[in-house]
Parts: structure tokens; C-alpha cells; sequence
């Protein structure tokens, strides 16, 4: 920038008066430095402030607001200012941007005690619950009401949500459970190998894919392919009111938008669980082979030994619990969404965590029952 | 800055055509906006009003012709060659597009603090005079955009498009979604503000409220063509069928007695 473009300011003091001889740009691209050099100047003599406005030759508000500053701060400390030769256009600007003036409000709240914070954060958490279970509730009545009358069951969105949330994610779980089985009989093999009980990679690999591994893994999947798209189009729907709308049409966003979600989830995540107990249950069968010297043949002759109908029944019933839990997280986040897109992403991202926790939860429930009734 | 070659006119258009697939929308348009005019483009609903906008202010790329601001050819420039002519015009959108995480205040003092090396005590102040000159209340600036209703968010998106003291303005429908009062407002900030701060300002619009009380010129687009230029009165003689329809149907006449009774 040349001198021309940034504003200057020369101080020209002698016995009688102070003249301020302005000049340059003062523009908000000019005033930067001039506005530090203000910070710490310290303004000479007692008496009346002369300044010399002839030559500034721009200036925009944000210089006009500089200038008036300055002025102001000067009159505070008892001092007169006149301000000479600014031009019309400018003088009118100075005027407009005095008129106006006014000192910007603290935007920043007092910010609350730990104890304050610590109550608003178990108020908040309990209204979720409790939001959450009204949800829960409003939901089953939903789904009765449809029972009743089945010809107001949207079975095109549900098709529609089975292709997405269950023919889609096929790849995806296919390979990480795939990928899964591998890894467990991998590091089940050095372990089993020192025994010499190589056959019993089979009922590693095949009880704890059908069990445990393979519904969780396929829940988890789909909690963050599915739970956060449900999420973020219901709560984009919020904030556009479109659910507003539905609800003025007479249509419940409950039927139209949880219901299909739910129940296609329901039937589609135990199907995918099956598929992934078939994927992780080749994984091992491959490392197996590989690795522990266990032919296919062999493999799936110790299979049907090894693991019962009760245990895979065990995985697959887990299924349909897991997938309420989702779509009725993913729906509540969708529906606690609040005005703008920051909104948005933050449900999403409490959708997720919320799903993935509840279903561990769930899981671990589901073993303590097991266990106690034997299965 | 440097000062390029200038021909006097801050906005200038040449044999424009856009086209989106087969659909045209804009053909062979040419366009002159003077310096500190308020100028005006009207139309009908998809005629193409706010696609010429948004070509001017390089948010969408016609197929062939050539746009000037400030004499400067604005097509085919990078981000980066185009950063020196975003810093010198303001945008204000129709919904206003103020960033809902932000304050208004914030809002106005982000494009400072992105663009100047103020202090941030300065970059307030400044803010605080901007939407104090859109004619909001001072207690509007810590408010989030959410807390304000639609004229206010209009005046805040205002007060946004105006923060670097730009040359030149442009409004995408300044009333629209408002209350007539709230619209009136909005007619005598667009005149003071063009007055106050010797903007030039282009606004795209079809209130004809507004049209009548701010605009010097106006230009109707319709069918992908410049069907007149002028002042209102000029317009409003003209013999252009879809330009009498603009002006002569029911709400048009109602907007010109008005305008010419308070004349």
C-alpha cells in the first residue's frame, strides 16, 4: 500500500495551539496501523485541538468512526476539538456515523458456577429421558393405531427404508464381518495351535461371531450409516417446518416418518445379521485353513457340533431390539432438533453415541439374562 | 486498488446468454448500471432475475458474453483474482443468509475481522455503527438470527452486506416475505443508505411498492430478453405487453396511484 492508501495523522504542536493535520485513506482498509498508533499516542499541550481534515481523500464509516472516537475521547479529557476543511461528502458522513454512534453491548453472558452447571446438566439430561420416553410412548401408540387399521401402514416407505438401510449397508457389513471372522481366528490360532486343539478355532470363531460379534458389529454399522441419516433428514425437516406442515395436513409425523423407519429396520437388521454370521463365520473358515491347516470339510463338520441352534438364535433375537433402539434414538435426536443447521449436527452426533451406547447396554443385559436362564 | 480502465459504468453486461441443459434463460441480455444510481431488475417469477444476479456476483457461470464491475471482466476470474472485487461489493440475500451460530453483531464484525487487521474493540464499534445506520435497535446486536423477526433479519443481513463499506450493493428481493410496514422501512434505509454512504445499489425485485419509491432505473427481463430500461414513469408508458401486464394488472395500478399521490 502506498502512503496514499493508508490514513495518517501528524501532530504539529507550537506555543498557542495543536493542529492535527489528517490525510490519506481512511478507509477500513487503511486504519489498521493508525488505529494502533492512536492506542498510545499521547496528545501534546492543554488547550484547544485543531484538526486539519483538508487532505484526507477517502473515507468510508469505519474511518468516519475512527475520527468521531477520537474526537470523543479528546472532549472527555476537557479538551476542545474543531474539525477544518473536510469536505461536504465527508462532513455529512462524520455527522451521519455521530448520529448513530453507540457503545456496543457485552455479548458475553455471565457464565454459571460448577454447581449451577453441574444441576442444568442433570436437569437437561433427565428431560431427555423423560422426552425420550414420551417419545418412546407416542411411537407404540403410533404403531397400535396402524395395527388397527393396517391399510394405513406406509409399506412404501417401508420398502423404501429396507433398500436403504438393509440392501445398501450389505457390502459394508459383509466385509467387516468378513474381515472380523479373520481377525479372531487369527488371534485364536497361536493360542490353539500351542494346544494342538486346532478343530476348536471352530467353536472360537463360530460362537463368538453368532453370539456376540456379528449382531453388535452389524447394530453398530447401522447406527452410524442409518440412526444419523434418520436424524439429520428429520431434524432438516424441523427446521424447514415441513413437520409443522405434516401435522396441519392431519398426517402424524410419527406414522409417516418413525413407523417406517422402525419397523423396516426391524425386519432389516436381523436379515443382515444373518448375512454377517455367514460372512465372519468364511472369514475364520479362510484363516482356518490358511493358518491352522482346518479344511472347509472339516470346518463344518465341527460347526454343527459346535455351535447349537440356541446360539444362533441368541444373535438373531438380539436383532430386532437392537433396531427399535436405533430408529427410535435416530427419530427422538431428528425430532429434538432446534432452529438452525449447528442444530443439526449436533443431534446427529448425540443420535450416534446415544445408539451405539444404548445397544451396549443392551447387549450386556441380554448376556446377564442368558446367562441366568442358561441359554 | 488499482483503478482499471473505466468505461463509467460500475455493472455493465454484454450479449449475455445462459442456458441451463435446454432451457434457455438469458439470451443475447446487455445491461449498463451508472454509478450511484439505484437500478432495478424485474420480472416474473423465473425469468431469470436472481440467475443474472448471481452471475454478476460470480456464484454461477453463464455460457457466453461478457460482465464488467468496475470495468473489470468478472468472468473466468479465480477466487483469488476475484477476492479484491468481493471485498469492494456487498450481497445481501433474500432469506438473508446470516450464519445462525453467530450473533448479529458477530455476523457483521466476522467480514471485518476476516478482511481488515483492526482491533477487535474497533471491529465491535464499527459493527455496533452498521446496524445502528440499518435502523436496528442497539440491543439487536448480541441477539442470534433466530431471535429476531423478518424485518430485523433483513436489516441485519443489511448491516452484514455493508460491513466493508462497499461501492456497490446488491439486494435479491429486499421485501420480500415482509409486512408493508416493515417494507416501507426497508424503501427509505435502501434511499438512505444510497445517499448516506454513496452507494450504488442493484437490486432484484418485484415489489412494485418498492420499485416506485427507490428505483431511478428499472430494467424488465422476460422471455430471456431486456424487454425496457427506464424510469418507472417511461416504463409504465410503454406499450410492451408483458410490460403493461407487469404494471397494469390490479396490484401495479393500486402501487402507481400511490406512488403519484404522494408525489
Amino acid at each position: 500500500m502506498t502512503a496514499e492508501q493508508v490514513a495518517q495523522l501528524v501532530i504539529e504542536a507550537d506555543m498557542a495551539s495543536v493542529v492535527v493535520r489528517c490525510a490519506g485513506a481512511w478507509t477500513v482498509q487503511g486504519i489498521a496501523r493508525l488505529e494502533q498508533r492512536l492506542e498510545t499516542l499521547s496528545w501534546p499541550g492543554e488547550g484547544d485541538l485543531v484538526i486539519d481534515a483538508a487532505a484526507i481523500s477517502a473515507l468510508d464509516t469505519a474511518g468516519a468512526w475512527l475520527l468521531q472516537r477520537t474526537v470523543r475521547a479528546l472532549e472527555q479529557r476537557g479538551r476542545n476539538v474543531r474539525i477544518n476543511g473536510l469536505r461536504p461528502e465527508f462532513n455529512a458522513l462524520l455527522q451521519l456515523v455521530a448520529a448513530r454512534a453507540v457503545t456496543p453491548e457485552p455479548a458475553a453472558p455471565a457464565r454459571d458456577g460448577l454447581l449451577a452447571s453441574i444441576g442444568q446438566h442433570t436437569w437437561r439430561g433427565l428431560l431427555g429421558m423423560s422426552g425420550m420416553l414420551a417419545f418412546i410412548g407416542e411411537s407404540a401408540t403410533a404403531l397400535l393405531r396402524s395395527l388397527a387399521q393396517p391399510r394405513r401402514i406406509r409399506w412404501r416407505a417401508i420398502l423404501h427404508n429396507l433398500q436403504t438401510a438393509g440392501v445398501e449397508a450389505l457390502p459394508i457389513t459383509g466385509l467387516l464381518a468378513f474381515l472380523m471372522g479373520v481377525v479372531i481366528a487369527y488371534q485364536g490360532a497361536d493360542q490353539l495351535q500351542r494346544f494342538g486343539a486346532n478343530i476348536f478355532i471352530v467353536d472360537l470363531v463360530g460362537l463368538s461371531m453368532l453370539r456376540e460379534l456379528s449382531p453388535l458389529l452389524t447394530a453398530i454399522i447401522v447406527a452410524g450409516r442409518s440412526g444419523s441419516a434418520y436424524t439429520a433428514q428429520i431434524g432438516t425437516m424441523k427446521v424447514t417446518e415441513e413437520i409443522d406442515a405434516l401435522r396441519t395436513i392431519g398426517v402424524g409425523p410419527q406414522e409417516l416418518l418413525v413407523l417406517p423407519k422402525m419397523l423396516a429396520l426391524i425386519i432389516a437388521l436381523p436379515l443382515l445379521t444373518v448375512y454377517t454370521d455367514v460372512a465372519g463365520v468364511l472369514g475364520g473358515m479362510v484363516m482356518a485353513r490358511s493358518k491352522l491347516g482346518v479344511s472347509f470339510e472339516d470346518f463344518l463338520d465341527r460347526f454343527e457340533d459346535a455351535v447349537s441352534l440356541s446360539s444362533y438364535l441368541v444373535g438373531i433375537g438380539k436383532a430386532p431390539v437392537f433396531a427399535a433402539i436405533i430408529a427410535l434414538v435416530g427419530c427422538y435426536r431428528g425430532f429434538q432438533v432446534s432452529g438452525s443447521a449447528d442444530s443439526v449436527g449436533r443431534q446427529t452426533t448425540l443420535s450416534v453415541v446415544q445408539s451405539i451406547f444404548l445397544i451396549i447396554v443392551a447387549d450386556a443385559l441380554f448376556s446377564i439374562i442368558f446367562n441366568w436362564l442358561d441359554i | 486498488m488499482e483503478q482499471p480502465q473505466n468505461t463509467g459504468a460500475v455493472v455493465e453486461i454484454r450479449d449475455l446468454n445462459t442456458r441451463f441443459g435446454t432451457a434457455v434463460v438469458h439470451e443475447s441480455v446487455s445491461l449498463t448500471v451508472r454509478p450511484g444510481e439505484i437500478f432495478a431488475l424485474v420480472g416474473g417469477s423465473g425469468c431469470g432475475k436472481s440467475t443474472l444476479l448471481r452471475e454478476i456476483i460470480l456464484l454461477q457461470q453463464p455460457v457466453s458474453g461478457s460482465i464488467r464491475v468496475f470495468g473489470r471482466e468478472v468472468l473466468g476470474l479465480s477466487d483469488e483474482q476475484a477476492l479484491p472485487l468481493r471485498r469492494r461489493w456487498g450481497v445481501m440475500f433474500e432469506r438473508g443468509a446470516l450464519f445462525n451460530s453467530l450473533t448479529v453483531a458477530e455476523n457483521v464484525g466476522m467480514v471485518l475481522r476476516e478482511h481488515t487487521q483492526l482491533s477487535a474493540r474497533l471491529i465491535d464499534e464499527v459493527a455496533a455503527v452498521k446496524i445502528a445506520l440499518t435502523g436496528l435497535p442497539a440491543d439487536a446486536g448480541p441477539k442470534y438470527p433466530s431471535e429476531l423477526s423478518g424485518g430485523m433479519r433483513k436489516r441485519a443481513a443489511l448491516a452484514r452486506a455493508i460491513a466493508l463499506d462497499p461501492e456497490l450493493l446488491f439486494l435479491d428481493e429486499p421485501t420480500a416475505g415482509l409486512d408493508p410496514l416493515s417494507a416501507s422501512g426497508i424503501d427509505e434505509l435502501v434511499v438512505s443508505l444510497r445517499d448516506a454512504l454513496g452507494l450504488t445499489i442493484m437490486m432484484v425485485t418485484h415489489d412494485l411498492d418498492l420499485l416506485w419509491r427507490t428505483a431511478d432505473r428499472v430494467a424488465v427481463l422476460g422471455e430471456g430478453h431486456i424487454l425496457g430500461v427506464g424510469t418507472m414513469t417511461e416504463l409504465s408508458q410503454s406499450e410492451h405487453p408483458l410490460i403493461r401486464e407487469f404494471f397494469y394488472g390490479p396490484r401495479g395500478r393500486a402501487a402507481r396511484e400511490q406512488a403519484w399521490k404522494t408525489k
